[in-house]
């Protein structure tokens, strides 16, 4: 199981488009594919969950991936959290 | 089959398939599950999703390419539905729970609505809107809305309730009947059904979770009966009752167009009340002479921009030139209160009833009003046009209104039109201190037409659109008819006419009283015409006067409403109630 923490940084948020883009990210790995922020955990392919995790500007977030490419997965979707167009 | 009972408020008889009007209180039922049904359940919440995915994929195949974002808001809402957590939750309740797809879709919305709203961030917090709007998709999807009945087809309107906005979209050709979970006999669908001769039941409790889209309903307007799914015996009965409804119908219309006379020689006028253009050629058939309130808010309450003069005026004129050379009384702009108007930037009010409407919004916006004077007194030069006031309370009111019209005048002549005769100017006469004040102000005007819905609001304080306070509503009670016997003689000694346009006036219950009364004009919906006329040709005016002298001596509206059951029976006329 890898971890990787991300700082968002999108103006809005992780908001309906970046949390959309996530998860088709996410759903291209096998991977299972998790944000946490605080005490709460999300995966990172239902756009809802994402949502409901509220990660606005400069929440800190944690990345998990575990399986099959789970590095790949990670990379990309540190990469993809941490753009500001994400 | 199954039967549900409401109140019948415009007679007729339609059968044809529901359609259910989204207007946000659509109910869901609870349906429980056999084990066995689950798989067939589960099959039916995808298949209903997938429909709904497909139609948003259509939606963005029709949006212009340069407009598309590589990934737009609907690809999110696309995301959603695919949701793995909210198919796993709702699959799960399907399966755990043994509930239906709608009510486990409306439990899983539930759950995310409570997470949603702890979201401190605003623009993520409304997000819960976009799915919200998505799973109403889903679960018309899965009543089968779409694939059943398009109101391009001939259906039965089945709501939680009907505003002005949702009627004016609403085909009047294919539209077969009403049918409202609220409202009463006075409400707007009522008034609106009665007007375009459409059948309608309204408060008809849990309506919209009893029936489906595409279920076959007999609605009966007279008895206020609704049929869900009638089998072939109860169809064929009601297709004779409508033969019959027709036949009886033509029976009355026969002598719709002869007027109104006692048989001791009293003559009632008896005119429609209008709203749109298209009812002219009814209302001429079915016998009115002339048009006793022109409601004219809707050009107002159904388009976003504000109508313009010329718009107005050639609207009216069609409408003066159709019944000249018979009177149309044009009632200026009552609204406010329960109508909206799109473009005017109305406060919200806490007691509309109470507040800024009719001809205190009118007084405060002199353009408005001006712009709809000119069209009217323009109009007056092509027939017979009467102008009165709504909501007057006192006499500063109607001054200032007659003000604006002698100014309008002014202007209009200026402008190189000829006046021969102006308009007769009325007051409607609907709050409880107008009455009071009667006398005043029938010196002041060319006639007095009694609202009868507002009068009996205000004077009994009871809100006809609430459904818990509702049926106190009474016009029978004995102070409403004795400021109507105020109203009528505080007219008659100042000489002027004294009419009535409420829908009592079109009430054939009532009429031995309102003839008794010494009402010179009745104005109801074109429908009521032929029977009112019908049952005034079967009295006699004296006899009517003593009825009323005996009702007034009465003190509850039961003792009120024996008296004239009695009266009718007495006489053999109860036949002339049924007359759909």
């Amino acid at each position: 199981m890898l971890r990787k923490e991300v700082i968002i940084e999108n103006e809005l948020g992780l908001h309906a488009r970046p949390a959309a883009k996530l998860a088709e990210t996410a759903k291209r790995y096998r991977a299972k594919i998790y944000l946490k922020k605080g005490s709460r955990k999300a995966e990172a392919h239902s756009i809802l969950d994402v949502l409901a995790l509220a990660c606005t500007k400069g929440s800190v977030v944690e990345v998990i991936a575990e399986g099959e490419e789970a590095e790949r997965a990670l990379s990309e979707i540190v990469a993809l959290l941490s753009s500001r167009g994400a | 089959m199954k039967r549900l009972k409401g109140i019948g408020v415009s007679p007729g008889v339609a059968i044809g398939p529901a359609y259910l009007l989204l207007t946000g209180h659509l109910k869901i039922t609870r349906r429980i599950l056999k084990p066995e049904e689950v798989t067939r359940e589960i099959r039916r919440f995808h298949r209903a999703l997938e429909a709904t995915i497909e139609d948003l994929k259509e939606v963005k195949r029709h949006i212009p390419e340069e407009m598309v974002h590589p990934l737009s808001i609907i690809d999110a809402h696309i995301l959603m539905l695919k949701d793995p957590s909210l198919v796993r939750e709702t699959e799960n309740l399907i399966k755990e729970s043994l509930v239906n797809a709608e009510w486990a879709l409306r439990k899983v919305l539930k759950k995310y609505q409570q997470i949603f709203k702890e979201l401190g961030d605003f623009y993520l917090r409304e997000r819960i809107r976009d799915l919200e709007h998505l799973i109403d998709k889903v679960i018309f999807t899965l009543q089968g809305q779409n694939n059943h009945v398009s109101l391009n087809q001939p259906a039965v309107i089945v709501a939680h309730d009907l505003s002005p906005a949702d009627t004016a979209r609403l085909r009047p050709d294919t539209t077969q009947a009403f049918v409202t979970e609220v409202g009463s006999r006075t409400s707007h669908t009522a008034i609106v059904a009665k007007s375009l001769g459409i059948p309608a039941v309204v408060a008809v409790k849990g309506v919209t979770e009893e029936v489906n889209p595409g279920d076959l309903l007999i609605v009966d307007g007279l008895a206020g009966e609704v049929i869900v799914n009638p089998t072939q015996e109860v169809i064929e009965e009601f297709l004779d009752r409508r033969l019959e409804c027709q036949e009886r119908r033509a029976l009355l219309t026969r002598h719709a167009k002869e007027p109104a006379v006692t048989l001791d020689g009293h003559r009632i006028a008896v005119r429609a009340n209008i709203e749109l253009l298209d009812e002219l050629p009814l209302a001429l058939e079915l016998g009115a002479e002339g048009v006793g309130l022109y409601r004219t808010e809707y050009l107002y309450v159904t388009r976003k921009a504000l109508p313009s003069e010329e718009e107005l005026f050639e609207t009216y004129r069609q409408v003066v030139e159709g019944f000249k050379p018979e009177i149309v009384t044009f009632r200026t702009l009552d609204i406010g209160g329960d109508k909206f108007a799109t473009k005017l930037d109305l406060p919200e009010e806490i007691n509309p009833a109470l507040g800024l409407r009719a001809i205190r919004l009118c007084l405060k916006s002199p353009t408005l009003f001006k712009t709809q004077l000119r069209a009217i007194l323009r109009a007056s030069l092509y027939g017979h046009v009467r102008i009165m006031f709504p909501m007057i309370s006192g006499l500063g009111e109607l001054r200032r209104a007659k003000t604006f019209v002698q100014e309008v005048v002014e202007e209009l002549r200026k402008e190189g039109l000829r006046f021969e005769t102006l308009p007769a100017i009325g007051a409607m006469i609907e709050i409880p201190s107008a009455v009071a004040i009667a006398d005043l102000l029938a010196q002041e005007v060319d006639f007095f037409s009694i609202g009868t819905n507002d009068l009996i609001q205000y004077a009994l304080a009871i809100d006809r659109g609430n459904e818990h306070v509702a049926h106190l509503y009474e016009p029978l009670h004995p102070a409403v008819l004795r400021l109507i016997k105020q109203i009528v003689t505080a007219g008659h000694e100042a000489g002027i006419e004294v009419a009535m346009c409420g829908e009592m006036a079109g009430e054939v219950f009532y009429l031995p009283l309102l003839v008794g009364f010494g009402l010179d004009e009745l104005s109801m919906n074109p429908q009521s015409i032929p029977a009112v006329k019908n049952l005034i040709r079967r009295l006699n005016f004296t006899e009517c006067q003593k009825l009323v002298e005996e009702a007034l001596k009465l003190s509850t509206p039961e003792e009120i409403r024996v008296l004239v059951l009695s009266w009718f029976e007495e006489r053999d006329l109860t036949l002339f109630w049924d007359y759909s």
